[in-house]
């Protein structure tokens, strides 16, 4: 029995390849396991090579496989696209008289996954037909499998779900009886499997969760995830959810609902996040409370539309003209995106100012099964809202000793609410004066700034000190966990939150260590000069990676044996 | 409520003459006919000379960016459909630089009110070229005349469907009054152009200019008629003014179903179950 398998299931966009991914990592959940799985996409609706690739293991997961142990390919450029992937003793199932196959390489399997397709109803059942393989071969019952269609199709109706039963079984009764492999056994180890879901899916949780009542977006990869879920359940907790005609719209209309008082954000990826630039300004200026999920690819321009990266971190800290105070979440897994979003929706009411929250496509869209974190955590702190009663006269942009302002909602107080993009006085009318402007600057970044830095995510520290020490942020946790656990004297420190940067933490963490080294999902190394920049900390060196491709632990691990600090 | 409870204390910065002073008149009666208090009311605006009355009118006001002030319009009254939300936009501001939001928020007919500023040039800048200056007149930018075609902003909003489109002039302050108290009383989005004479930087479009061809439009004009309306709104010659088109539409209060809800401010959201959620990913 194994206590770790990986599984790709690959064929053209158009097949089902999520569906049946997400069929089987909901298999192996409900049957014991852990699950961490990938999407990696092409940007086109039909045709391509995509694949899904399941990591299912015995004990929690958080990060991919470098290789599968079984690919299952639907069609024939799948074969030849998926082959370096093929691990060491591992098998890819094909169908060799569909795809015109005579000779089958060591390794390779046959299986007439469309002719069982064909018997259950058509080539669409060919992923139930593929779910039902991987069942015989690894599970070596029917039920976990059966259970999962159920489920899946159990509000598409009964000619969908039958169908898609006949084909799983009959997946499962060929591999049964004629691939004679019990390599792949995976053993199960039951545990309370909480939820599966994507890093989108759970920050969505988090933004509802924390009371947000408006969300506006502009529909981009890989951040329309997290809309398509709020969208899913705003009806339930009444929560408006508005598609704007682009990003600037996006943003304008997330800062207006905010200032009429309720909880508001706006979600994209890079290109969308560089036209939502001045708005994130406008949020600074006005003292609006704005939340922004940035959900990161490669760029520049249009880059990798449906791929991973972490290029947009410096971007993500400097972005917005003018000087203000800003706070920048960086999750590395659901649980942490969950927290994130109702930190988020906290920091930027209580604070008045713009909060970012980090991702990329990698944390995203990966699924992994976790124990929810506690729903009740960080309950909602609107910070200084004035209430009925208050002083008419009571002005906007008060000074204060932390730069925080009452602020009225329109028509909620008998005081009247105020937002000046100009520079303003207290009162929120346009000013030139001078000393007005050095007040107001100091307001918005130094004082609000200071605020900020009392009240930083703690990052993750794992053998501080080691001998060697890994630095990252965002979606590098589980990669940085499990390079930790299988490389000699090595820790790291992931941030959960890399602005206000938490330098005396770092500091502390990475004392007496023999080398620092930076892990990041991009070319320039953003990391290792932030971290020099704001802690004095010179890493030797930076593991990047920028090809468009999640970090795997096996690469870092090599890469820190080979002494290679310039890429994985 | 009179004209005058809607002063503010903030001094005004337009030139001697400007018509905004006009608008800003008419408003404030149309604001004291409404009845309502000023912590009813927001005046949303963008950038430019006309971005500023929001400063000069006793209300919530927000003065965001230049040509956003739609989206932020917008948004504030779905998110508190009890308040009145106005826009004080221009040319430049409104059918220039946030061209995509006047488009896209006509469509999505929240029922605000917008005022546009129509000067026909760039007053802010010193004196360029608007979206909706003749063809031909010279700026320092435009040495040679303008040759871009002047945007339609009557005709474009009746195309798109707008519900209720009027256009005013600034010098004609009773007659404003009346159409930006029509305004605010029509459900969903409502266009109000005014021409606006600038004294300083235009000096094509003058207050005789327009006095030569500006006329109200008389009783024979049926403004539920749409086809009537783009025929008025073509007419290059005399200039009409009045309420061009009319005619109720769903709002985007009563198509969201916000209309049926309390407002989304007064949502307690001090203890959501996010449960019924989760279950999806159990």
């Amino acid at each position: 029995m194994k206590n770790e398998i990986n599984i790709r299931i690959t064929g053209e966009a158009g097949q089902g390849i999520i569906s049946a991914g997400m069929m089987l990592a909901r298999m192996y959940t409900d049957s014991g396991r852990h699950v961490f799985a990938i999407q990696d996409y092409m940007s086109r609706i039909r045709g391509g090579n995509n694949f899904f690739q399941v990591r299912a293991a015995t004990k929690p997961v958080a990060a991919p496989a470098k290789q599968a142990d079984i690919i299952i390919a639907l069609d024939k450029e799948a074969v030849e696209a998926s082959k370096a992937a093929l691990a060491p003793g591992g098998v890819m199932v094909l169908d060799a008289e569909k795809f015109g196959i005579k000779d089958l390489e060591n390794g390779r399997i046959n299986a007439p996954i469309y002719a069982l397709a064909q018997e259950a109803g058509g080539p669409l059942y060919a992923n139930s037909v593929a779910l039902g393989i991987l069942a015989a071969l690894t599970c070596d019952n029917f039920e976990d499998a059966a259970k999962t269609v159920a489920r899946e199709f159990a509000s598409k109706g009964g000619e969908a779900a039958l169908r898609n039963a006949q084909a799983a079984r009959k997946g499962y009764d060929y591999a049964a009886g004629n691939i004679k492999d019990p390599a792949f056994r995976l053993a199960a180890a039951p545990h309370d499997r909480g939820c599966l879901l994507a890093g989108n899916e759970a920050l969505a949780l988090g933004v509802i969760s924390a009371g947000c009542k408006f969300y506006s977006a502009y529909p981009m990869s890989p951040a329309t995830g997290i809309m398509n879920t709020v969208a899913d359940h705003a009806a339930r907790y009444g929560i408006i959810v508005e598609q704007a005609e682009d990003e600037i719209a996006a943003v304008n209309m997330a800062i207006g609902a905010s200032f009429a008082g309720v909880r508001a954000m706006t979600g994209t990826s890079g290109g969308g996040f560089a036209l939502m630039c001045e708005g994130l300004s406008l949020a600074a200026m006005t003292e609006t409370p704005l939340v922004i999920a940035l959900i990161m690819r490669p760029g520049p321009a249009t880059g990798f539309p449906t791929r991973t990266a972490q290029e947009d971190l410096l971007f993500a800290l400097h972005a917005g003209h003018g000087e203000f105070a800003r706070a920048v979440y960086t999750p590395g897994s659901p649980e942490e995106c969950f927290l994130a979003a109702k930190r988020a929706f906290n920091t930027a009411e209580r604070f008045q100012v713009p909060a970012l929250i980090l991702s990329d496509q990698y944390l995203g869209e990966s699924f992994t099964n976790i124990k929810f974190p506690d729903t009740a955590c960080e309950p909602p702190d609107r910070g200084r809202i004035l209430k009925n009663g208050t002083t008419p006269g009571t002005r906007r942009y008060e000074y204060s000793d932390d730069g925080v302002s009452p602020r009225a909602i329109p028509g909620r107080s008998e005081a009247l609410a105020a937002a000046d993009s100009d520079e303003h006085g207290p009162e929120g009318h346009i000013t030139e004066l001078a000393e007005v402007r050095i007040k107001m600057t100091e307001k918005r970044l130094k004082l609000k700034m200071a605020g900020l830095a009392g009240e930083i995510l703690p990052p993750t520290v794992v053998n501080p000190g080691a001998k060697t020490m890994l630095c990252g942020f965002g979606s590098t946790l589980g990669v940085l966990r499990e390079t930790c656990a299988a490389a000699k004297e090595t820790g790291f420190i992931h941030y959960p939150q890399i602005w206000p940067f938490p330098a005396d933490a770092t500091l502390a963490a990475l004392k007496g260590t023999g080398r620092v080294l930076t892990v990041e999902n991009n070319a320039g190394g953003q990391l290792a000069g932030l971290i020099r920049r704001e802690s004095g900390v010179h890493a030797a060196g930076s593991v990047l990676k920028y090809d468009g491709r999640p970090f795997t632990p096996d690469e870092v691990v090599s890469a820190l044996e080979r002494g290679n600090q310039d890429g994985a | 409520m009179e004209p005058n409870d809607f002063n503010s204390a903030d001094p005004v910065a337009w030139c001697p003459g400007c018509g905004n002073f006009g608008v800003q008149a008419a408003l404030k009666a149309a604001l004291a006919q409404l009845g309502k208090e000023p912590r009813q009311l927001l005046l949303v605006s963008g950038i430019g000379q006309a971005a500023k009355m929001p400063h000069y009118i006793k209300a919530n006001f927000f003065n965001g960016l230049h040509g956003r002030a739609l989206p932020a319009a917008a948004a504030a009254k779905i998110a508190n459909r009890e308040l009145t939300v106005i826009v004080t936009t221009g040319d430049g501001d409104c059918y220039g630089e946030g061209g995509n939001h006047f488009l896209h928020n006509i469509r999505r007919n929240v029922d605000i009110t917008v005022i546009v500023h129509d000067n026909q040039i760039y007053g802010l800048t010193k004196g360029q070229a608007s979206p909706t200056s003749e063809p031909g007149m010279k700026t320092k930018i435009q040495p040679g005349g303008v040759i871009l075609a002047p945007f339609p902003p009557l005709e474009t909003a009746l195309a798109l469907g707008c519900g209720f489109v009027a256009r005013g002039y600034a010098a004609e302050r009773e007659h404003l009054t009346e159409l930006i108290l029509a305004g605010i009383r029509h459900k969903g989005f409502s266009l109000i152009d005014v021409f606006q004479p600038c004294v300083s930087f235009n000096k094509l479009n003058t207050y005789e200019w327009y006095a030569r061809r500006v006329y109200k439009v008389g009783p024979e004009h049926d403004a539920a008629d749409k086809t009537a309306a783009m025929a008025l709104a073509a007419q290059r010659e005399r200039l009409p003014i009045g309420v061009i088109y009319s005619g109720a539409k769903p709002s985007y209060g009563e198509l969201s179903g916000l209309d049926g809800m309390p407002p989304l401010v007064d949502a307690d959201i001090s203890n959501v179950d996010i449960n019924p959620a989760l279950a999806d990913f159990r």
